[in-house]
């Protein structure tokens, strides 16, 4: 029984941080509809940029993080700009393609700077964050985790309830063209979208760093997992990737516990293909219906 | 008898068949049959081992991307599993081949259509779907093919990998690279003929309405989803005939090379070769594949000169880079690819003093 409430609660732990790193790739979606292949590569460049000003620059753990954001904001920025700003009105196939080829291009320079090996942050983390009940222990990261998650989707919640720019995202990702003819800036909209989401990509990137070492092969196979938990959510619903993540995490853990630990990374996989059989729009997605 | 055209000055279209023509001038035929010539009777000659086995490598990799294309450039919709389905066909053949003895002109297009039933299965669910569902689930196709390929050891004896016979084609035993040469480019211009023709018929017309506005496609009596469907068995199709002759090329497979990777190098050909157009995919697999070698060849010749010392850690991450980087310079400046280039550059000849 303890192992099973370990089990749970490891799940709900990874899962929970499987759902953040997908909240970056819901936001592009929502606002342009882009399948962002190149997720994975984004958690990875902020795990390295944090990872450099720790380890080379020795900078303190709070100016890295906050430095950490502002390059990841900036590189989201840049990315938009430069490759998928020529694109707009291009059919959706091009721009997909065109984060594949990110994707490649992303991973090849991370490998070519840095290289495969796994390297790790130094610990920084105070151990009064680990939390136990009876011989259920989480560690300090989860809390971490937990606590930074729940910051960001609150921010978020209130960015897109009551911010202006927080309302013209939501526009676009409802209408694009009503939007424009009601004089909402997409560009801005767009690039400040795919700033956001490499924002909280990097963060991501950075908490999956502290877990698991930085490495970018175990990266971007996290950011290729966000596609299970995205459509097990509801493609374009920020809560319901919290919620696919959570069951995605359980999932994992659970097979990985009582079936064969070789199988766990395939569950997703094999859940995203039920789940596309019986709930193709996911659990809080919104179901199309359009009649010719 | 009918005059010859060999250089039209305008576009004298009369009537629909005309604009279906594949050869737009007599020339083209002529230069088609004199490039098969100088292919099949010149090149296993004169060129050496190595060049041939890149040329070999080369009509591989064109059947597969020719599948590709046919779902990409044609139908609109993206597969990221055409590497596992080109494994696919490999253990397909291979399984056939060893357990039941079946002969290589059987087992190349049995291959092929157990590779297109596996994709169907991860067509299935996303052809319900608008928009590009399809592109998800063969993402979870890659790996679920590739956890298949590994753990299920009665079929495909996992990380042991198989060992074909020998190819036999009439009580000729295939083996060597001059004789498989003629086997895969037989087999490139059979598949190439019928992609080409298929694409002139209903089916064809019915892809590229659905790739051009699914609404309209549907409007005018297409059945979207069971063509998206048969897109993507004939797209799988490809990859698993592919697969098929790999695996007898290179003997003994295993199931290292079905990676995301290798489907990223299938998309990246599509795109540089051009998008819809059955040329762009021979190109583009010339150009991958020559990139491949050439990358080779440059961080070798570094090598020996001191400037890198570990070559295998260099040589995989510099070639997805340029892999990518060419993938984004190619979307964003010449979208239609290679074969557009190629089109521009041989009307300009045409046309030359006179262009404009």
């Amino acid at each position: 029984m303890d192992f099973f409430i370990q089990l749970v609660v490891n799940g709900l732990s990874v899962g929970f941080i499987y759902g953040i790193s997908a909240m970056g790739f819901v936001m592009i979606f929502k606002s342009s509809s882009v399948l962002n292949f190149a997720h994975g590569e984004l958690l990875a460049m902020g795990a390295y940029i944090f990872l450099v000003l720790v380890t080379w620059a020795e900078l303190p753990v709070y100016a890295a993080f906050l430095l950490t954001m502002a390059a990841c904001f900036s590189l989201g920025f840049f990315v938009e700009r430069l490759f998928l700003r020529p694109l707009i009105g291009e059919p959706l196939i091009f721009v997909i393609m065109l984060t594949v080829g990110l994707a490649a291009m992303f991973k090849g320079l991370i490998l070519l700077i840095w290289g495969g090996n796994l390297h790790t942050f130094p610990e920084f983390l105070p151990t009064w964050l680990s939390l136990h009940w009876g011989s259920v222990s989480v560690q300090p990261v989860y809390t971490l985790a937990l606590v930074v998650g729940t910051v960001f989707l609150v921010l978020f919640g209130l960015f897109f309830k009551f911010s202006s720019q927080g309302i013209y995202m939501r526009s676009v990702a409802d209408n694009q063209r009503a939007a424009l003819s009601l004089g909402v800036n997409v560009k801005k909209v767009f690039a400040l979208s795919w700033a956001i989401a490499a924002l909280v990509a990097g963060m991501s990137g950075i908490i999956l760093g502290i877990i698991n070492g930085v490495n970018v092969h175990d990266l971007s196979a996290i950011g290729l997992k966000v596609f299970p938990v995205v459509i097990l959510g509801g493609l374009d619903s920020i809560g319901g990737a919290i919620v696919g993540g959570l069951i995605i995490g359980l999932l994992e853990t659970l097979t990985g516990g009582y079936i064969s630990p070789s199988l766990r990374d395939v569950v997703p996989y094999i859940v995203l293909v039920v789940i596309l059989m019986v709930k193709p729009y996911g659990l809080f997605g919104q179901v199309e219906i359009e009649r010719v | 008898m009918r005059k010859r055209v060999f250089h039209p000055c305008g576009n004298y279209h009369e009537n629909y068949a005309d604009q279906l023509k594949i050869y737009e001038t007599d020339y083209g035929r002529f230069f088609a049959a004199a490039g098969l010539i100088v292919l099949f009777g010149l090149a296993p000659y004169v060129s050496s081992a190595y060049f041939l086995y890149i040329l070999n490598s080369i009509g591989i990799a064109a059947i597969a991307a020719i599948g590709l294309n046919i779902l990409i450039g044609y139908t609109g919709q993206i597969s990221l599993g055409h590497g596992a389905f080109f494994g696919v066909g490999a253990y397909g053949a291979a399984f056939l081949a060893t357990r039941w003895d079946i002969p290589f002109l059987l087992s190349v297009p049995a291959a092929g259509l157990i590779t297109a039933s596996v994709g169907l299965i991860f067509g299935l669910p996303s052809s319900r779907l608008k928009g590009l569902y399809l592109t998800i689930a063969t993402l979870a196709g890659q790996f679920i093919i590739e956890y298949v390929l590994v753990h299920w050891e009665d079929v495909t004896q996992g990380t042991m990998g198989i060992t074909l016979p020998k190819a036999n084609v009439f009580g000729l035993e295939i083996s060597g690279d001059v004789s498989f040469f003629y086997v895969i480019f037989l087999a490139l211009m059979l598949m190439l003929w019928l992609a080409v023709n298929l694409m002139r018929t209903k089916y064809g017309r019915a892809f590229v309405a659905i790739r051009d506005n699914d609404r309209a496609a549907e409007g005018m009596g297409i059945p979207i989803f069971p063509y998206k469907l048969l897109a993507f068995a004939i797209s799988s199709f490809y990859a698993g005939v592919a697969g098929a002759i790999w695996a007898y090329y290179t003997v003994s497979i295993t199931t290292e090379p079905f990676n995301l990777g290798l489907s990223v190098e299938y998309i990246a050909m599509v795109i540089i070769g051009g998008m819809g157009n059955m040329s762009g995919a021979i190109f583009g697999a010339i150009f991958i594949t020559g990139l491949n070698e050439i990358l080779r060849w440059a961080i070798d010749l570094m090598m020996n000169m001191g400037m890198v010392t570990q070559t295998g850690l260099n040589l995989a991450p510099l070639r997805e880079f340029i892999f990518g980087l060419a993938i984004v310079l190619f979307i964003l400046f010449e979208p239609r690819g290679i074969a557009e280039v190629w089109r521009i550059i041989r009307s300009s000849f045409r046309l030359w003093p006179f262009s404009y």
